[in-house]
Parts: C-alpha cells; sequence; structure tokens
C-alpha cells in the first residue's frame, strides 16, 4: 500500500544559516502511529512545519496522500490537523467559537454535532462557552487537539501533545489517540517521552541532527537494539568486581549485593552459561537471578550517544 | 475558493466587533460627536459658511472620513497582528485557504466595520446639524473603497510590524496627522498658495474632497482625481499584499 506521507530529500536552511534539516527520507504508513524521537534541536518541528504548510522547504518533496504540499497544498492541507507544541490559543474567543472556527478554515461547513461530540470526547464540553484563556494548561491543550480534530483530519500530526499535562490526562490523552488510530486516522506524534511512544506507537522514528537516523516497527526495533539485563542476587557482598571477570562487561549495584550482566540477545551466545561457570569456579555464591529487557528510552540514548 | 474559511475569519473578526462594541464603535462615536460640540457647534456658529454650506455641515464628511481611515488601519492590523503575536496564525497558515482568500476575510471584516461606524457617525452628526447627500451612490462608493483601501494598509502595517509600538506609530505619527491636514476640518482653499500646493502631496486631501463631493457637490478638486487617487491607493496596498504573500514575508520562514 502506497505510505499516506512520502518525504524525499527533504531539507531546511534558515535565513539565519542554521541547516535544521539534512536530507530526510522518510515514509509514513496509513493508519500507523509514528513517534518521532530527537533531542531538543533535532529537527522534529521543523519537519512537521514544513509538512504542514507552515515553513517553507529549501529542497526536497512532500506528499500527503499523493497531493505534493506544493503544487496541490489544497488537498494536501485539506487532510492534515495539527496540533501545535506552544499552546497558542486565542485569548478571548470561548471555546465552542474557536473550534468552530477551525473547522470553517479548513473548509468544512458547520456540524455543531461533530463539534459536540469532540468536546465530549475531550472532557471540555462543561468548558464550551468558556473563554479560553481561563482555562488550565492541560484544557488549552485539550482544545488545540480539538480544533485539529473539528475538520475530521486523516492525518494528525501531535508536536509533544503531552508537554505539561499531567499523569492522569496524559494517560486519557493516550486513549483517545488510541481510539483516533482504531477509526483510521494516521497519527503522527513528536516526543520526548519515550513511555510515551513506547505505549503508543507502531513505529518509531528516531531524528537527531536534522537527519533521521532510523525508523523502524517498535517491535522489530526494540528486539534488534534490545539489551537485556541478567541480574545476580548474590549471597556476600563483593567489593570489586575480581579480576578474574573483567573480560565480561559486569557492574555491581545494591552496596555489591547484586551483579548485573550486560548482554546482547541478537548474539548466538550470550555467554551467560560461561559466566555462571566462572562465578562457580570462584566461589561467588548467588541466591537468585532475573533478566529484563532494556526500555525503549535506554536504547534512544544510546543510539543518540552513537551518532553524535 | 474555500468560501467557508473566508466566512470563518470574517464572522470570527466581526465577533471580535461586538465582544469589544465600546471600544470599536462607541468610542469613535463619542469622540466624533465631541468634535461636533466642540468645532461645529461652539467654535463653527462664529464661522461663516465654508463652500456654501455650514461649517457643522461641512464638517460632516471629513469628521466621518477621518473616523473611518484611523478605525480601518487600527482595526485590520490589530486583526491579523493578534494572531502573529499569539501564534494562533499557524492554524491559517496550515489551512487550504490561499493568500486572497485570508485578506478577504480579515480585510473584508476590517473594512465591514469601518463602513457601520461611518454610517454610524452620520446618524450621530445628522443630530448635531442638517446635511444633504446630493450623490448617494458615489458616498457609498467613496466610503467602501477607502475602508477597503485603508484596511489593507492596516492588514500591511498588521504584518509588517513586529511589536505593539510600531503597530501604534503608524496610526498615531502618519495616518491621524495627515488626517488632519488632509482637509478634515478645512477646505484646502482657505490655506495659503504655497500651503496648498504642498497638500496636494496628501492622498487624504483627494480622498476627503471627493468625499465631500458626494454631499454637497463642491470639492478642492475634480472628483475624478479623488476617484483616481482611491483607486491608486487601492492597487499599492493590493500589489504589496500580494508580494507579501508571494515571498512569505514575515509570515513564514
Amino acid at each position: 500500500m502506497q505510505p499516506i506521507i512520502e518525504i524525499r530529500g527533504l531539507e531546511k536552511t534558515y535565513a539565519s544559516g542554521f541547516q535544521a534539516l539534512k536530507g530526510i527520507d522518510l515514509d509514513i504508513r496509513r493508519g500507523e502511529i509514528l513517534a518521532l524521537l530527537g533531542p531538543n534541536g533535532a529537527g522534529k518541528t521543523t519537519l512537521i512545519s514544513i509538512v504542514c504548510g507552515i515553513v517553507r522547504a529549501t529542497s526536497g518533496s512532500v506528499t500527503v496522500d499523493g497531493h505534493d504540499i506544493v503544487r496541490d497544498w489544497r488537498a494536501a492541507r485539506s487532510l492534515i490537523g495539527l496540533v501545535p507544541q506552544e499552546l497558542t490559543t486565542e485569548a478571548f474567543e470561548s471555546v465552542w467559537a474557536t473550534v468552530s472556527f477551525s473547522r470553517g478554515l479548513f473548509g468544512k461547513p458547520s456540524n455543531p454535532a461533530l463539534i459536540e461530540r469532540i468536546l465530549k470526547d475531550l472532557s471540555l464540553w462543561d468548558k464550551k462557552d468558556t473563554k479560553v484563556m481561563a482555562l488550565s494548561g492541560g484544557m488549552k491543550r485539550r482544545v488545540l487537539i480539538a480544533k485539529a480534530l473539528s475538520h475530521e483530519p486523516s492525518i494528525l500530526f501531535l508536536d509533544e501533545p503531552t508537554a505539561g499535562v499531567d499523569v492522569e490526562l496524559r494517560r486519557g490523552m493516550w486513549e483517545m489517540i488510541g481510539r483516533l488510530r482504531d477509526s483510521g486516522v494516521t497519527i503522527i506524534l513528536t516526543t520526548h517521552y519515550i513511555e510515551e511512544a513506547e505505549e503508543m506507537a507502531d513505529s518509531i522514528g528516531v531524528i537527531s541532527g536534522g537527519r533521521i537516523i532510523l525508523v523502524e516497527e517498535k517491535a522489530a526495533l526494540m528486539e534488534k537494539l534490545g539489551k537485556r539485563l541478567l541480574t545476580l542476587q548474590l549471597q556476600n557482598p563483593l567489593n570489586a568486581i575480581p579480576a578474574e571477570l573483567a573480560d565480561y562487561p559486569l557492574t555491581l549495584s545494591a552496596g555489591g549485593r547484586e551483579l548485573v550482566y550486560r548482554f546482547d540477545t541478537q548474539q548466538e551466545r550470550t555467554g551467560i552459561a560461561g559466566l555462571l561457570r566462572k562465578l562457580g569456579d570462584h566461589g561467588i555464591n548467588y541466591t537468585n537471578l532475573r533478566t529484563e529487557e532494556s526500555s525503549l528510552e535506554e536504547i534512544f540514548v544510546s543510539l543518540v550517544r552513537e551518532r553524535a | 475558493m474555500n468560501l467557508h474559511a473566508i466566512k470563518a475569519i470574517y464572522v470570527f473578526e466581526l465577533a471580535r466587533t461586538w465582544r469589544t462594541l465600546f471600544q470599536s464603535i462607541a468610542g469613535p462615536v463619542i469622540s466624533t460627536s465631541l468634535y461636533f460640540i466642540v468645532f461645529g457647534t461652539a467654535i463653527g456658529g462664529r464661522f461663516a459658511s465654508v463652500e456654501g454650506v455650514s461649517y457643522g455641515a461641512f464638517l460632516v464628511p471629513g469628521l466621518v472620513m477621518m473616523s473611518v481611515l484611523t478605525e480601518s488601519v487600527s482595526n485590520a492590523s490589530f486583526g491579523i497582528y493578534m494572531p502573529r503575536y499569539s501564534g494562533t496564525i499557524y492554524e491559517v497558515l496550515s489551512a487550504p485557504i490561499s493568500a486572497f482568500e485570508t485578506v478577504i476575510g480579515y480585510v473584508g471584516a476590517a473594512a465591514t466595520k469601518s463602513v457601520i461606524l461611518g454610517t454610524l457617525i452620520l446618524l450621530t452628526a445628522r443630530l448635531f446639524v442638517d446635511f444633504s447627500i446630493g450623490h448617494p451612490f458615489w458616498m457609498v462608493a467613496f466610503l467602501v473603497l477607502t475602508s477597503v483601501a485603508f484596511s489593507l494598509l492596516g492588514f500591511i502595517l498588521g504584518i509588517w510590524a513586529n511589536g505593539w509600538e510600531k503597530l501604534q506609530i503608524v496610526p498615531m505619527l502618519i495616518v491621524t496627522p495627515l488626517a488632519f491636514l488632509g482637509g478634515s476640518f478645512y477646505s484646502i482653499g482657505m490655506l495659503p498658495p504655497f500651503w496648498q500646493k504642498i497638500a496636494l502631496f496628501n492622498p487624504i486631501v483627494y480622498l476627503v474632497s471627493g468625499f465631500r463631493w458626494s454631499f454637497y457637490g463642491a470639492a478642492d478638486v475634480p472628483v475624478v482625481l479623488s476617484l483616481a487617487m482611491t483607486a491608486l491607493l487601492l492597487a499599492i496596498c493590493l500589489a504589496v499584499v500580494w508580494w507579501i504573500f508571494r515571498t512569505g514575508y514575515k509570515l513564514k520562514n
């Protein structure tokens, strides 16, 4: 199936000379949730802004559902809803007016029933006549989401949707994003919270220094890059790792009562058997052992560090 | 043509007028009334007639024009500066709406507001002085064209300005003085010959003169020239707006 968004050789150099994007190639599949991870200044927002028509690309092309964003901008833009990172809202308008305005702006006839449903879904219904400036940060964020959804986009960009949103509300938002995905909307979200990507995304893209470092299905990525940890609870605490075990990537934790071994799941030999044998040989006894997979966060940090 | 978008912007902008009713409409109406009381009734009573009409009646077109000019500029500039300032402009930029449609929405709303305001001032003036409108069609034409031209100017100002000061400075230091010196309160013919020549460089002279002609049939400059000047202003503003969107000036990186 044709990707819903195709980005080819996208570059952006700002007037200041700063090169924010250095040749981005990216395909986004229809109906997936893609999480774009990257440190601050990696180019996430610039990338989104170009696709949405807010920033002009220096070179390269973007098509949205087959429509070139420059030549066929009207068709391309009407498919996209954008929730910006900054809480940019009209101050004096009511929630209802500002959300209805967005729908009109995107060329859709008014549909009060739909706006009502969106506001109810986002727990904003009782605030519909409140002026936007009287709302809390989390509510303003939801107003921005309501505005983006008001014109029934088939692609939704969420630029750090849960920044500054409390934990409970974040859960609620994740659920809502999940429901949108189920209804067939393609969702691209940028985030600092790796937890968020891990929880929701189907695919993960990592962007750093204006380049896409990788795009991969989340499960495959975790498997491919994931490191596992073997933690041994020692009978007698150690002060230092014995010299005989220096070949193994070992660390001590919990005040010397735990020995942690890091191994790669991709290698044919994990080295666990050998390690355990050596421990026995040196009279280091353990009472318990457990293994765990590394989180996406650790994968991400190691990736960005590697390329930097 | 994205008619829904034009309507959305237009309605949204006009809604601001109702919300800020006092500032937008009542303010100018009250200050115009004060002009009538001071200039028309108190001082004007001592003047002989100007160009065959009483000074009070002579004042009416000039005062309407002055309010329409300054309010068009400030309304339109505020209308587009506000979303730039607050950042909500992102939505307009990302929407499937062309530059032309955006301008119709914003400028149309500002010009509508000015026409309403001009009409209200005329009605208010009627309470103070008796006047007649000799060429109603041209009166409306001048009112609408001037409102549109200066709303376009305001739109340009709102895009150019990068601070509240700049937004205030142009109406305060350019539009208001030019309107004052543009024959709102007097006939250019009352000036010494040298200043008459200087005054002809002031585009507002032509607008006020044409507008006054539509009331009383007398004008400082030929009415065709007034019409031509209005059209020229309109054309220049349209060209600048076209250039702004063409280049993305201050709107897009």
